[in-house]
């Protein structure tokens, strides 16, 4: 029964390709942080800090470049929030419907609707807000262009609901029926029940759910660029929705193909990139404490 | 323990002053106990008391538990089986083990049966099958499915399904062969057939089984030990357990359960 | 019951069933306009042939062949690694920082937007290792977007391997890793292969990504090697779009390059859940 060593050794040596595969992973999200970094403070060497944050305009390729990241940021900002307000609402309410009021029967069909939704490639959406949605925008507000914040809005909110309503429904079913039993029990009407117990129970699960849409839509670039008119001014508040704007995204997506490797402009895309790439990790980090901290709170007792 | 209880006999596994603790709740407290070689020892107590814990130590199946320590002697052919330079796999090779559920892999029933002496390194195609067909016997299932070696193991019923496990065990070669509590998920006929089983087993292997039923124990067993709150309350031939127990916790148990 | 608990009830769930009508509406819609208008443009002649007159008239053969590229190459390297990744995390790690260290970078790479492995793709594969805009480099970027996707979903179908078939093997006397190759693996096998089939949805259908790191406007050729550069469905559908020559000219080129990508990602995501809904019925049977 002693340990043969050769069998020793092969699970050992198999244990730790795995080891070092898994870490890989890791190893990657590092990899990205340098990369992105590393290009991204190249900027720094000959423009300031400062400017770059505070700056009003983005003109990177007038005869005094300048990058300031402010009407980028609002127009992404302007964009998702917009998105947020029309699929916070949508998801979870359908999330509600479909772990709580629909029939099961209904439920199975209605999921694949939502994964249908997931499976769309953006460029499809875009193209879609581009032909179709645009058009009725420019009509129904009688707009000199239907290629603005709102549409992108619109096309977003589309996209972000499959991230909403899943994770909110996972959220809404991981509570335990003997509590929605109990109020039921109590003569609550299954309105009420939903209202007063199963939605403040679950109500971490759907923050996550919220923050990680707001991550999705505020990272979304094909859309945006094809949709919203990519003018990079200082939105208005709030007549900027139904005016062009030009998120963080599309700027890279646009200017990237055009400059010379290594230049100023060229890093200065690559600190927008950063920027962006902090906003959705630390979206991303808040969202995973909330959801362990809710597994947690459900599991602890 | 009693002196000269198995005189003449062999003895398979000698626990010694065996420990175990699941983070900091002492589960198995000074576990001390021989179980002879080619006898049906079984071990009875109320559920929690520590016996199936202890029957996952022989074969070191506690290991897959983070958070469980051991402490003590296990010693199956000299060796203490808690050496660290023990490896846990020619271990469970020696010591086999049926478990509550009945667990064949989503496998043809040939396979389940094959799977072991396969990756342990028989690829005669003759000598597998020789295999299969010993096993199968052993286990008394050959007649049931002997036309149907090739069809999907979970299309057995759980009793059939049962005897699978054992019979995969068997194929094995162990030595000793662990019952964790292997009927209680089955209907009567089927428990019966096991019981027959493991009582015909006894004369090749060395056998330790986990039983909540009392009966049972009575009826197939050698020799029982008593355990409770994690400690061997009483050891002894089963006969003498059943019908004359020293220790009165074990006269409440079994007059509970089974008068 | 009070009548006005009765009638918020009903106003609620009214309210509740017209927002899912509202979504379902929103896919039907998009399904719609894709399809009544693209369809007119599919025929073998379109999916066949390259484009001519400066992408005006012609097919879109080149785009698929690119995409068809990109998906082969991009899993060639992220499936291994993320199946192999997640056998790591759910077979052998114990729990702790180091795993919950990999599981956060999981989690942050699904939430990294596409147009920043963009941007990583051209820093690390086409200038630091030097393969410029090509296929390799695209693949590349695309298989670090996909692979926690991979990596979940392996997860996902290790996890609903029952403990007791390990159990069982491992009580055979049969190490770790043979019980993991020859049990755990079979068995968690279509729920692999469904994650790595939506994982190819994935990769047919990002835009971003491809944008720097070797997708282009247009070549006459089809890739001869894979550090050149290619044509690619999506970013295909761009172009023409907001770039071409004749945009207003082309819809129905458009459309039906729209059409075929919807095609090719949705397709391919029904056979993964397909082949999901199959073999859960059967593990449920078993």
């Amino acid at each position: 029964m002693r340990m043969s060593f050769k069998r020793w050794h092969k699970e050992k040596m198999i244990e730790s390709t795995l080891f070092a595969v898994a870490t890989a992973t890791v190893l990657i999200l590092i990899l990205i942080f340098l990369f992105l970094f590393r290009d991204g403070l190249g900027l720094f060497d000959t423009y300031s800090f400062s400017t770059f944050i505070t700056g009003q305009a983005w003109h990177p390729t007038s005869y005094n470049p300048q990058y300031g990241l402010v009407p980028l940021f609002l127009g992404s900002l302007l964009v998702t929030f917009g998105a947020i307000c029309i699929s916070v609402p949508l998801g979870i309410t359908s999330a509600i419907y479909i772990s709580e009021i629909a029939d099961p029967r209904v439920s199975e069909v209605l999921k694949p609707f939502v994964e249908i939704l997931a499976g769309i490639p953006s460029v499809v959406y875009g193209f879609f807000g581009l032909v179709v949605l645009a058009p009725y925008i420019q009509l129904w507000l009688d707009l000199p262009t239907g290629q603005v914040a709102l549409t992108g809005s619109i096309m977003l909110s589309i996209m972000a609901l499959p991230t909403i309503i899943s994770i909110a429904e996972d959220a809404i079913s991981s509570i335990p029926s003997s509590l929605k039993e109990g109020s039921l029990a109590m003569g609550a009407t299954r309105w009420q029940t939903i209202y007063k117990v199963v939605l403040p129970a679950s109500l971490s699960g759907i923050s996550a759910a919220v923050i990680l849409g707001i991550g999705r839509a505020i990272g979304e670039t094909m859309t945006v660029m094809m949709v919203t008119g990519n003018a990079a001014v200082i939105p208005g508040m709030p007549e900027g929705i139904i005016e062009s704007v030009r998120t963080m995204t599309a700027t890279i997506a646009l200017e990237m193909g055009e400059v010379s490797m290594g230049s100023e402009h060229y890093h200065a895309l690559f600190a927008v990139g950063s920027v962006l790439f902090l906003t959705t990790f630390i979206l991303n980090l808040i969202a995973d404490r909330i959801k362990n901290r809710y597994k947690f709170k459900l599991e602890g007792s | 323990m009693v002196n000269g209880l198995f005189q003449g006999r062999d003895i398979g596994i000698k626990v010694s002053d065996l420990n175990l603790w699941y983070s900091t709740n002492h589960a198995l407290k000074q576990i001390s106990i021989d179980v002879p070689k080619n006898q049906v020892t079984s071990l009875i107590g109320p559920s929690g008391c520590g016996k199936s814990t202890f029957i996952r130590c022989l074969n070191r199946m506690n290991d897959l538990i983070r958070s469980c320590r051991v402490e003590g002697d296990v010693v199956v052919d000299g060796t203490n089986i808690y050496d660290p330079d023990i490896d846990v796999v020619e271990l469970r090779k020696k010591v086999g083990m049926v478990f509550q559920k009945p667990n064949p892999f989503p496998m043809s029933i040939a396979e389940n049966i094959t799977y072991g002496p396969k990756i342990h390194g028989i690829k005669n195609k003759n000598e597998l099958n020789r295999i299969v067909e010993e096993s199968l016997k052993s286990s008394a299932l050959w007649d049931e499915v002997s036309d149907r070696l090739d069809k999907s193991a979970l299309d057995l019923s759980g009793g059939q399904q049962q005897r699978l496990c054992i019979a995969r065990t068997l194929a094995v070669n162990p030595e000793i062969i662990l019952f964790d509590e292997p009927c209680s998920a089955l209907d009567p006929i089927s428990t019966a057939k096991i019981e027959e089983l493991i009582m015909n087993l006894k004369k090749d292997y060395t056998i330790v089984i986990v039983t909540h039923n009392m009966q049972q124990a009575a009826r197939i067993s050698d020799y029982t030990a008593y355990f409770l709150h994690g400690k061997i309350m009483e050891y002894g031939d089963t006969e003498q357990i059943f019908e004359n127990p020293r220790v009165k916790s074990t006269e409440d148990y079994i007059t509970g359960r089974f008068g | 019951m009070s009548l006005s608990s009765r009638t918020n009830e009903k106003l609620a769930f009214t309210f509740i069933g017209l927002s899912m009508l509202t979504v379902v509406a929103s896919v039907l819609i998009i399904l719609y306009f894709i399809i009544s208008n693209g369809y007119t443009a599919l025929s073998w002649e379109f999916l066949t042939s390259m484009p001519r007159s400066r992408m005006t008239e012609g097919g879109i053969f080149p785009a698929i062949v690119g995409t068809v590229l990109l998906i082969v190459f991009s899993m060639l390297a992220s499936l291994p690694m993320g199946v192999l990744a997640a056998i790591y995390l759910n077979e052998y790690s114990k729990p702790g920082r180091f795993k919950w260290a990999i599981e956060m970078a999981i989690n942050n790479l699904a939430g990294t937007p596409s147009v920043v492995f963009g941007l990583f793709g051209l820093a690390l594969f086409v200038r630091y290792f030097g393969f410029g805009s090509s296929v390799i480099a695209a693949s590349l970027t695309l298989g670090i977007l996909v692979l926690p996707v991979i990596v979940r979903a392996s997860q996902e179908a290790l996890l609903s391997v029952p403990m007791e078939y390990r159990h069982a093997s491992l009580a055979l006397g049969v190490s770790r890793w043979e019980t993991v190759r020859k049990i755990v693996l079979p068995t968690a096998l279509p729920g692999i292969v469904t994650g790595s089939i939506l994982s190819i949805g994935r990769v047919a259908g990002e835009t971003a990504p491809i944008l720097f790191t070797g997708a282009a406007y247009f070549i006459p050729q089809l890739p001869s090697s894979i550090f050149d550069r290619f044509m690619a469905l999506p970013y295909h559908l761009y172009v023409l779009a907001t770039d071409g020559v004749d945009i207003e000219g082309t819809r129905h080129i458009q459309y039906g390059t729209a059409l075929v990508l919807l095609l090719v990602v949705l397709g391919v995501n029904t056979i993964a859940i397909l082949i999901r809904r199959h073999y859960r019925r059967k593990l449920r049977l078993g």
